[in-house]
């Protein structure tokens, strides 16, 4: 066959799409990561306070371990639509619909990675004079930082996934074009911005690895290395015992 | 607030509740293609992660499914298989797109739950002269018990979240309210729909749980030793 072109012909796959609407997909893709940045920087910035009051006072850990916990069992379109009416059709719907999912896996790895905190550094730390707040952020808060970033590293390619149905506002990043692939049955956009989504999810999660083992060098320096099955059983279990909102 | 008092009239009209696009018709759309697919999704998923779990093999899979389901958004996998020749099937792409994700929290959690079955207690039963059967009906599977359960209440959760989805993706069920209101900009009828979806989600949460409980074969007794 001869130059047939691919869009007429409504291909998957269609090299042409890309060339001609580099521009509308580089918009979505950049609306999709400020989406899901936006969303996991202010989960974190919300989530730590939580975990602090949680551990600071025992009898509120079971209120926000459990209203977080609900959050979670909201389905996504759902959760956007209640949300309708305080924030109108707006990229902060989105964001914060996003932010409230995020929560459930922060709250309790943050929350896990301070309760870990050994007590001998805690009293060491005292005992050299510091007061609460630079215990927190120079003893506590490091020692936590592997169960933060795990958390961190989970909640956003859950992120990256869901933010696809902000598309129903409008504000879904590449589910925009995904949505609008569906109205018009036009399959290369669909495909495309389908695929892009894994491939954002696939970065991110890889660059928030590099970003942990940058940071956190000492989990990895003096540790026996345990066998290949209770690493990864051990790995699972923090994320298999929580739904996935979708 | 005015989309409140709005979707509170909206869910006390009758007439909203009543026909081929009210609230009970959509309801039971959505009960049954999240019953169904949830069945399908036990009877594929649960006897292997079982078996795998009993055997101690196929770790990687069961573990690394669940993360490449968090990564894949459900949106784009309705989507997808809608523009697929499956498409012109009505409600085929749906299904199998609720299959899919209700898959991976099963087969991961009933494979973790098996394996974390203490050791020491299998070599006893073991030591006991049980054979792979009796060790695996009498020993590992009571044990495992609570996350096989936790597993099939994520994957309910997921069910009914996904259904909500395929409202999307021009399917029926309860999020055919909620997009129905996005198109006919009225907030009212968006949050009344969103409301009884949440309830939903968390009635079959909260059932399941319940449920759970009623069938735990170790009810009343002490599953933890050490």
């Amino acid at each position: 066959m001869s130059k047939r072109d691919c869009l007429v012909a409504n291909d998957w796959i269609c090299g042409e799409y890309i060339r001609s609407r580099s521009q509308e997909l580089t918009d979505a893709t950049l609306e999709h990561v400020a989406i899901t940045g936006a969303s996991v920087l202010i989960g974190v910035a919300v989530a730590l306070p939580l975990a602090l009051i949680a551990r600071r006072w025992r009898f509120l850990a079971a209120p926000i371990l459990g209203v977080t916990t609900v959050l979670y069992s909201i389905p996504s379109l759902a959760m956007f639509s209640l949300l309708l009416p305080f924030f109108g059709l707006s990229a902060s719907l989105v964001v914060t619909g996003l932010v409230l999912y995020s929560l459930t896996i922060l709250v309790r790895n943050i929350l896990a990675g301070l309760q870990a905190v050994p007590e001998d550094a805690r009293e060491a730390a005292k005992g050299m004079g510091y007061g609460p707040l630079r215990l927190l952020w120079e003893v506590e808060l490091p020692l936590a930082l592997p169960a933060l970033l795990a958390g961190v590293r989970i909640t956003t390619v859950s992120t990256v996934a869901l933010t696809t149905v902000g598309a129903i506002v409008d504000y879904g990043g590449l589910g925009t074009l995904i949505l609008d692939g569906l109205d018009t049955q036009f399959k290369a956009q669909v495909l495309t911005a389908s695929a892009l989504c894994v491939v954002l999810a696939i970065a991110a999660d890889l660059l928030l690895l590099a970003l942990q083992r940058l940071l956190t060098p000492w989990t990895r320096a003096h540790r026996i290395r345990p066998g290949r099955f209770s690493r990864k059983a051990g790995a699972a279990k923090s994320v298999a015992k929580v739904a996935e909102p979708v | 607030m005015n989309a409140i008092s709005g979707a509170y009239d909206w869910l006390t009209t009758s007439a909203n509740w009543q026909g081929e696009k009210g609230v009970w018709h959509r309801l039971a759309e959505h009960l049954y293609f999240s019953g169904v697919c949830l069945a399908v999704a036990c009877l594929i998923a649960l006897p292997v992660a079982l078996y795998l779990g009993h055997i101690g093999k196929g770790g990687a899979l069961a573990v690394n499914i669940s993360n490449v389901g968090r990564a894949v958004p459900t949106l784009a996998v309705l989507i997808l298989l809608t523009l697929t020749p499956l498409g012109e099937h009505g409600d085929v792409p749906t299904l199998i797109a609720l299959v899919l994700f209700a898959v991976p929290p099963l087969l991961t959690n009933a494979y973790i739950g098996m394996r974390e079955v203490d050791r020491s207690v299998v070599e006893a039963a073991r030591g006991m002269g049980m054979s792979g059967r009796q060790l695996f009906a009498r020993v590992e599977l009571p044990l495992a018990y609570p996350l096989v359960m936790t597993g099939v209440r994520s994957a309910a959760v997921q069910v009914v979240a996904t259904a909500t989805l395929a409202a999307m993706a021009g399917e029926g069920g309860l999020g055919r309210i909620i997009t129905a209101g996005f198109n006919l900009q009225n907030t009212p009828q968006v949050v009344a729909g969103a409301f009884l979806v949440a309830l939903l989600a968390l009635l079959v949460e909260g059932v399941l749980v319940l449920a759970g409980r009623f069938f735990d074969p170790m009810r009343g007794r002490s599953r933890v030793s050490s």
